[in-house]
């Protein structure tokens, strides 16, 4: 269940078969990469924080330090904000730039981000713990495809002539957080439309978006388009949404704190406000289904990035014909599943984000087993060093504990058993999270009722987790407000402007 | 005007070869990597010093790539090059020195045969490129747009030599089209957006928005390599294969282009590219039953002579006397043995070819007469310009050509005298050297056509104000031409003339200029001059076209749609517009066991 030698991540080729698969085919990170940015980025300038204060950013699979960020506050939000609204203002070469020649400027971007494609991947596992592979063909193909796409979109957001005027559509400028693809979905489509932007990472992840803007200015952008503030959420994050120079807050994380942004949007100047929050997601499976696939899917669908989604798959619903035979295989594959180095090209699961995160999810794994769910497997933490926890499996459990009710955030499957589908479909929305929602049958009718009634912003049949670019992302209920990607994430990113013209003589 | 001939010394141009004609497309663009230190600064060396004496920063703008080597000449069908079946080639010309640049591969309808299987097997279910994802059809359009930027220089010089181009417009204006065309369609691939319908009953609709198929596109010599990306990038983009005949007059770009496809990495048989003739080739096309549609572009109009009949215009006289018999009043004969087809009558005879053989869609850009309208508010030294360059722009080889200027009363006299010295001013000469305005017509057909019109609009009444003879001693030159006192019912102002002759008439109210412009079987483009909000509105809500310019003259852009009404088309190219012409819409109806809203 786990790859050998866990207590010493960062090793490479550290196993025969490992060593084997990185010689072939796959690619290999960088070694010992050396991180180059540490600071904020303002006007396309690299420039210490006012405050003078740094914070040390971690490796979660060592525990180690692996280097000191500038700590971005209220007062170099300010700076970060004069120079966004400098960049935006009339005339600027922003504002007149051929919204063609925006797109090219995301399109370079995307081709730099390809080019580094390898570096990236690296220091996106060093900090965050992903496995490299995985983090090089998902994050990073994502963070490529979708800076592509908007910069597709530039030149086509149309107005509508309506007979009798003109709606023309305007920007407004704005800001965000979380690591690399993040990065590419906030920047796309609002770069897309012509804004300009401040963005602060999440503070435990900085360093692929601080190269990003190294890769921002080497594509061309003007100063002031694009600010980076590493920075923590209290301080940077709340000068951010409630600043009155800024025009838009995009916010993805928990719903806690998407609240607060709310609050604080209404509080200052009535920012727009888009959010991407938590979810608990139903995960159907019907008796009909194929079910090698549905475990595969569910299995992945929870366990992907250490559970650390807000799209785990997290509430399973199996129908009761199949529910032991279900558990059973799900087992049986979340012990295989195999934690360690995130550089070991074996390793499916790499550690939680950080300490506190880490104790945060054995926390949870206690009160399902106090509250008289099945462990069915896992739930203990592992290794000598870094903040791994066992794939963790739950049987029987019931819909009023808190493992099945609150985002756990972590590598812990809940797997439940239904009966009917009226049922099923009750139990599913009764949640007030509506983020995404799955449902794997063979029978069209089940397929199309179930997809219709969730209360859900995505809904997959028979896959889980198939993201894409062109498809428009967020949640219901708590889970959300307002969609990325796709041709609805630009609607966020622009102002409808009606224009009427009096006319002399109408002729139609 | 001053004239730059092969060879000859060219010392006193006033002005400068004017990339500057088209404001719309950037010309803040660099040139292509690399390029710009290629040896060889005009075709001809000798004129090396007339570019410093016209005190042009020849350092900042590119040069012409000296002698290039043509290496593409044959059938390009599944990513391979043919010879054709019949063993019959075609020679290609330089027509500033009417001389024989190369001979290429004359496809017929056999090849077309060949070429639409390739383009079939490549569009079968299952095929890499059926298979393939959205994006990545995008992101091939979009490294074509790559190599097309890198071969920039190559490329404008083909456009220049092949077909008489300016360098400096073909590398600013052509170029930077057909990069720029590429990569809007790059970005649409995977936005082609179906939809989902509340329709009644317990069902559930949706509509996928699926590539047509095999798709016959012939395009015309007057913007070849333009005219070749604006067929193929909304076709590839919406995920069809294509089989397309660049004009007899100018392959050479066209041929280049199939190379780039290639390399690229478009599948075997997406893009077939057929040079040949449109009596057999284009022919081939639109009668073909497995080809699913067919664009054309034609502002050309093809004149053929009785006298000189060889073999492929006897097939070509068979082609439209069949047309002929069924309607019988727009074949014009002039002289008794000089016959002339426009661009809509061939448009006429695909669109029935089309529906005799198997209903194959069909798109089609045709010719115009477009009216430019000035009225006397405007601002004139701006308005005499725009309407100059909407008219001289390409040898005034353009189906876009502000061909019938209406200006108000107040104004005319002085907008013909500034528009006199305008085009007095204008240099002509080789192409590919700086300082040049104006290069030759792209052939002896065009040229004795439109030296036709002259005559005809001097005969009928109208004042020649300039020009109107050959220009230099050899080549297909034409000075440029002004006709003032043109009256509607005159040839001149109802014909395209395909080339530098400008028609200016007189106007005294609004409604009549309306009634006069609109009272063509045209319908492409036009424009209209003036501060008044309440007349640009009036007129351009008016007039009968497919695209008005206000304040403005040929502001195509890509993002914008581009057709005619009336017989000046049919269909829209260009914009988001030009995805629905090659995609078939599908509704896909699916019972449901209970609606839920």
């Amino acid at each position: 269940m786990t790859s050998s030698k866990i207590e010493i991540p960062g090793e490479v080729k550290s196993d025969p078969a490992a060593l084997m698969a990185s010689l072939q085919l796959m690619p290999s990170p960088v070694p010992n990469p050396e991180i180059k940015y540490t600071k904020i980025f303002i006007n396309n300038e690299w420039q210490d924080s006012v405050s003078g204060k740094v914070f040390p950013v971690y490796n979660p699979a060592t525990g180690e330090q692996i280097c000191e960020v500038q700590e971005a506050d209220k007062a170099d939000v300010d700076k970060a904000v004069q120079a966004a609204r400098l960049a935006f203002s009339l005339g600027s070469v922003w504002r007149r730039m051929d919204a063609s020649e925006r797109g090219r400027l995301l399109s370079k971007l995307a081709d730099l981000v390809e080019r580094d494609s390898v570096y990236l991947a690296t220091i996106e596992s060093l900090d965050s713990g992903k496995p490299f592979l995985p983090t090089l063909f998902v994050d990073l193909q994502g963070t490529i495809k979708t800076l592509r796409y908007f910069a597709g979109y530039a030149d086509k957001i149309h107005g509508t002539s309506i007979p009798m005027g003109k709606t023309v559509k305007e920007r407004i400028s704005q800001m965000w957080n979380f690591p690399l693809m993040m990065t590419a979905w906030k920047l796309g489509p609002a770069l897309a439309c012509g804004n300009t932007v401040v963005l602060k990472p999440a503070e435990e992840t900085p360093l692929t978006c601080l190269y990003m803007a190294a890769l921002i200015k080497e594509a061309g952008f003007p100063p002031g388009v694009i600010n980076i503030l590493p920075g923590f959420g209290p301080t940077a994050g709340a000068a951010i949404a409630s600043h009155m120079g800024i025009d838009k807050v995009a916010f993805t994380g928990s719903t806690e704190v998407g609240k607060l942004i709310q609050e604080a949007a209404g509080k200052s100047n009535l920012k727009r406000v888009t959010l991407e929050l938590g979810g608990k997601n139903p995960n159907i499976i019907f008796a009909d289904a194929d079910l090698d696939l549905a475990v595969e899917e569910a299995h992945q669908g929870v366990f992907f990035n250490a559970g650390q989604c807000c799209t785990a798959g997290s509430r399973v619903y199996v129908e009761e014909p199949i529910y032991d035979e279900f558990v059973r295989r799900s087992v049986e594959r979340a012990k295989r599943r195999i934690v360690g180095s995130p550089f070991d090209p074996m390793t499916e699961q790499g550690p939680q984000i950080s300490r506190e995160h880490q104790s945060r999810v054995l926390e949870f794994i206690q009160i399902g087993i106090t509250e008289g769910a099945k462990l069915e497997c896992g739930g203990k933490a592992l290794g000598l060093k870094g903040f791994f926890i066992e794939p963790t499996v739950f049987s029987n459990v019931r819909d009023d504990m808190r493992i099945a009710r609150e985002e756990i955030f972590g590598p812990v499957q809940q797997i439940m058993k239904f009966k009917t589908i009226d049922e099923v479909i009750e139990r599913a929305n009764n949640s007030d999270y509506g983020l995404v929602a799955a449902v794997f049958t063979k029978d069209i009718s089940k397929a199309m009722t179930i997809s219709t009634a969730m209360q859900a912003g995505t809904v997959w049949i028979n896959c889980f987790n198939a993201l894409s670019t062109q498809c428009p992302f967020g949640g219901y209920k708590m889970s959300g407000n307002g969609r990325e990607m796709g041709e609805n994430g630009l609607k966020e990113y622009s102002e409808v402007k009606t224009i009427t013209i009096k006319m002399v003589a109408k002729n139609s | 005007m001053p004239v730059i001939g092969v060879g000859i010394h060219q010392s006193g141009g006033t002005a400068s070869a004017s990339p500057t004609e088209r404001k719309n497309y950037s010309l803040s663009s660099q040139p292509a990597n690399g390029y710009e230190h290629q040896s060889g600064n005009g075709f001809n060396h000798q004129d090396h010093n007339s570019q410093n004496a016209d005190g042009l920063e020849t350092n900042a703008l590119p040069t012409p790539i000296a002698n290039p080597q043509i290496v593409y000449t044959k059938v390009f069908i599944g990513n391979e090059w043919h010879e054709s079946c019949s063993g019959r080639k075609i020679p290609v010309y330089n027509p500033t020195t009417e001389k024989l640049l190369c001979e290429v591969e004359e496809a017929d309808s056999d090849d077309v045969d060949k070429a639409v299987r390739s383009a079939r097997a490549a569009f079968q279910m299952g095929s890499p490129w059926r298979s393939m994802d959205a994006s990545d059809r995008g992101h091939l359009l979009n490294r074509l747009a790559d190599l097309v930027e890198r071969d920039r220089l190559l490329l404008a010089t083909l456009e220049a030599l092949n077909c008489g181009k300016v360098f400096l417009v073909a590398y600013f204006v052509d170029l930077m089209a057909t990069i720029k065309t590429l990569r809007y369609y790059s970005g649409w691939a995977d936005k082609i957006h179906g939809k989902t319908i509340p329709v009644d009953g317990e069902y559930f609709t949706y509509t996928r928005h699926e590539p047509i198929g095999v798709c016959g596109q012939i395009i015309p010599w007057n913007f070849p390599l333009m005219m070749f990306v604006w067929k193929i990038a909304p076709a590839l983009c919406c995920g069809n294969t294509v089989v397309i005949k660049p004009a007899e007059q100018t392959p050479l770009s066209a041929l280049h282009m199939a190379a780039l496809i290639k390399e690229a990495g478009f599948p075997p048989g997406v893009v077939n590219v057929l040079p040949g003739y449109g009596q057999t080739a284009g022919c081939a096309i639109s009668h073909h039953m497995d080809i699913d549609k067919v664009a054309f572009t034609g502002s050309t109009a093809v004149s053929i002579n009785l006298s000189t009949v060889c073999l492929c215009e006897q097939l070509a006289l068979f082609w439209f006397c069949a047309f002929h018999s069924c309607t019988n009043e727009l074949l014009y004969c002039n002289h008794a043995a000089h016959m002339v087809v426009t661009g809509y009558q061939v448009g006429k005879l695909i669109q029935k070819a089309a529906g005799e053989s198997n209903l194959k869609r069909v798109t089609l850009e045709l010719g115009g007469k477009n009216p430019n309208i000035v009225f006397a508010d405007c601002d004139l030294e701006y308005a005499v310009e725009q309407a100059h360059s909407g008219l001289f722009f390409n040898q005034g080889q353009c189906c876009l050509a502000g061909s019938r200027v209406f200006v108000e009363e107040p104004i005319y006299e002085e907008f013909v005298r500034r528009s006199v010295e305008k085009a007095r001013s204008k240099v002509l000469g080789n192409p590919l050297l700086p300082g040049v305005d104006q290069g030759p017509q792209i052939n002896q057909k065009q040229f004795n056509k439109i030296m036709e019109l002259i005559e005809s609009g001097k005969r009928e009444g109208a004042t020649l104000e300039c020009g109107g003879s050959p220009g230099g001693q050899q080549g297909l030159f034409i000075q440029p031409t002004v006709f003032s006192n043109v009256r509607d019912h005159m040839r001149i102002a109802k014909e395209e003339i395909f080339g530098p002759v400008q028609q200016i008439m007189c106007f005294r109210s609004i409604s009549e200029v309306i009634e006069r412009a609109n009272a063509t079987q045209y319908g492409l483009a036009a424009g209209v001059f003036t501060n008044d909000i309440n007349k640009a509105l009036t007129v351009s809500s008016a007039l009968q076209a497919g695209m008005v310019w206000v304040n403005c003259y040929n502001a195509m852009s890509i993002q914008c749609p581009f057709g005619g009404f009336k017989m000046s088309g049919n269909g829209r190219e260009l914009g988001e517009y030009a995805l629905q012409e090659y995609t078939e819409i599908k509704a896909v109806t699916i019972r449901i066991s209970q609606k839920s809203s």
